[in-house]
């Protein structure tokens, strides 16, 4: 391959996805762009039907049948919309997912083993005995003892926290370059989740891995990721260093996300609510800023046409009037 | 609270076993009229077995609780005693996905209960439901709506309009606001403080989340393995925990600059730095 160097690993750009609603082909992506460089996490948060877990679909190739795809996502060079067989299976060995719900990714009448193995044994033709051994070894390195005993175990007689690290072993046992990671902590308890971002966390620098982290949690890509992609209704409105996300936000939403949720070190008088509730991208007005009707910032010139997403400071943003809020939008405190 | 008011429930060493398996162990607190206290846990501590012996869908294995002077720690014998015991607590659990009757609308599901306890006639049940849907912010289209037309907040709005038709002294929250979107969770944190103010009801949310917890609530006890590890005033227990248990609790509430801290670490420790 002969691609500039300084490419990034991952490149989606106006990629645009249409599903059959009812009859009808709706558009649950619009036009969505993003970058991930080698190593880096980047940080996809938004609320439900935002299109943060279609986009990682879109991307391992996993949407449903019929999905229409506008828009291009190439890896380390290649355009994944164009791969087929043996070039999509080693793609898919390249780019690894973890879910939300491990239970139900994971076979429950087959062994611990057989099911971290299997994309080794079939796809990389490693023997059985080397495919457990370091199926074995991964376990250790995501906090599992007694590996070759656990191998021989049933998902039903592990944890929900010991499952999920499970799934993180198995999916960087291809040695991946990309992991899309779609809420794998929102089923854990809250010292589960440390733990598992630390591993995560930890073997992703290890072993130079890049990551997409979906979540809905904005203060938790903001610690884990080095950039974060704010969604809503289908289209990516801000990207920016998850460093400055939450206190100097660029669009209007990723404001009113930072500061409608309570603040664990003071109580509020009153949360600063988003009026209406989130729409989904189909039932978004094609025309206008999707935001538009719940944003206490709108004015005329949000309604007259879709916001083109902009460069500034440092950061993307969909909102027309994002320059002139500069410095504006600070998560203010909660009244 | 004055510590000398009456409480409206109180909970006096309560322990529940299922088998060997003891869920909740020597568990007593208080709740004061008007009050707010968060039971606080992981999966497994506890906490929601607790909720459900208070409702009465669980039976105590030992311990007492008294709600509103009546103790109910015993399951009902009678249908009037049943009905009071439903005047005095309710609950709003987890999903409002699954704890609607589907072919009921949102004005039927308030209705049956006014219906069952108070036995109102018509016009005054009319009245009060559209009171209700109004407190809890639903539109009538929604208020005549199909759970299955509604979002998960609007599904929430309409159990807790339920919950609150019994006209219940207190009010139990079971990870009532957990499943919601956070623009949402917003909207229904503050109705349910409003509600509080105008009806002067209890609440206890049970809630892994800290930062609602916060928000909600006065008191906070601390559930570990069943047992009560740590209590007090919300924000002393969230700002200055004392035990070890609710430090990692605390610690684990990602934020700005945080730091997953690892527990369990593979095979030797890798010599720290090292190059």
């Amino acid at each position: 391959m002969n691609e500039p160097v300084n490419e990034p690993l991952l490149a989606v750009s106006g990629l645009t996805v249409r599903l059959d609603v009812s009859g009808a082909k709706r558009a649950v992506l619009r036009d969505v762009a993003l970058t991930v460089r080698a190593g880096e996490a980047l940080g996809l948060v938004g609320e439900s039907g935002s299109g943060k877990s279609m986009t990682a679909r879109a991307i391992d190739r996993l949407l449903p049948r019929g999905a229409e795809v506008d828009g291009t996502i190439r890896f380390d060079g290649r355009d994944v919309n164009t791969l087929a067989g043996a070039d999509l299976r080693r793609y898919r060995n390249q780019v690894a997912m973890i879910f939300q719900d491990p239970r139900a990714h994971v076979n429950p009448v087959r062994r611990i083993g057989d099911y971290m193995t299997e994309a080794l044994r079939t796809n990389l033709g490693v023997p059985a005995a080397e495919a457990s051994r370091r199926a074995s070894d991964m376990l250790s390195q995501v906090g599992i003892d007694g590996g070759a005993r656990r191998l021989r175990q049933y998902p039903h007689e592990l944890s929900g926290g010991m499952l999920q690290r499970v799934m993180i072993a198995a999916a960087l046992l291809t040695e991946p370059r990309l992991l899309l990671a779609d809420e794998p902590t929102t089923a854990l308890d809250v010292t589960t989740q440390a733990e598992v971002m630390a591993i995560l966390d930890e073997l992703r620098h290890e072993f130079g891995l890049a990551m997409v982290f979906i979540t809905h949690d904005l203060e938790l890509a903001a610690a884990i990721c080095d950039r974060t992609a704010v969604m809503y209704a289908g289209q990516i409105v801000e990207i920016r260093e998850s460093a400055q996300l939450h206190d100097d936000p660029l669009h209007p939403y990723t404001a009113a996300l930072a500061a409608a949720r309570p603040d664990i070190t003071r109580t509020a008088g009153r949360l600063r609510a988003i009026a209406g509730r989130p729409l989904s991208a189909f039932e978004a007005p094609p025309d206008q800023c999707a935001f538009a009707p719940r944003c206490g910032y709108a004015v005329d010139a949000c309604r007259e046409g879709l916001p083109e997403i902009t460069e500034l400071d440092g950061g993307l943003s969909r909102c027309v009037r994002a320059r002139e809020l500069r410095g504006k939008l600070g998560a203010p405190a909660n009244a | 609270m004055p510590e000398q008011a009456a409480p409206v429930l109180e909970v006096t060493s309560l322990r529940k076993e299922f088998g060997d398996l003891v869920a909740v162990d020597d568990v007593s607190f208080r709740v004061a009229e008007a009050g707010s206290v968060a039971i606080v846990g992981e999966s497994g501590s506890g906490k929601t077995t607790i909720a459900r012996m208070i409702v009465g869908l669980e039976r105590p294995t030992g311990g007492s609780i008294t709600a509103c002077g009546h103790d109910r720690s015993r399951p009902a014998r009678s249908r009037p005693d049943r009905r009071r015991r439903g005047r005095e607590v309710q609950i709003v659990f987890q999903d409002p996905y699954t704890s609607l009757d589907p072919r009921q609308t949102a004005e039927e599901a308030i209705d049956e209960v006014l219906r069952l306890h108070h036995g109102w006639p018509a016009d005054r049940r009319r009245a009060r439901v559209a009171e209700l849907t109004e407190l809890v912010g639903l539109d009538e289209r929604q208020a005549r709506a199909l759970p299955r037309a509604l979002s998960g907040g609007q599904r929430q709005r309409v159990a807790i309009a339920r919950a609150l038709a019994a006209e219940p002294r207190i009010l139990i929250l079971d990870e009532s606001v957990a499943a919601l979107d956070v623009s949402i969770q917003a909207q229904v944190l503050n109705l349910l403080a409003d509600i509080r103010d105008e009806t002067g009801v209890s609440y206890i949310l049970i809630s892994h989340d800290l930062a609602v917890v916060r928000q909600l609530t006065e008191e906070v006890v601390v559930l570990h393995r069943g047992q009560v590890v740590e209590r007090g005033p919300t924000p002393r227990v969230l700002d200055n925990p004392q035990e070890d248990y609710t430090k990692r609790l605390r610690a684990s509430v990602p934020r700005p600059g945080w730091q997953p801290a690892r527990r369990v670490r593979p095979g030797p420790t890798p010599q720290e730095g090292s190059p």
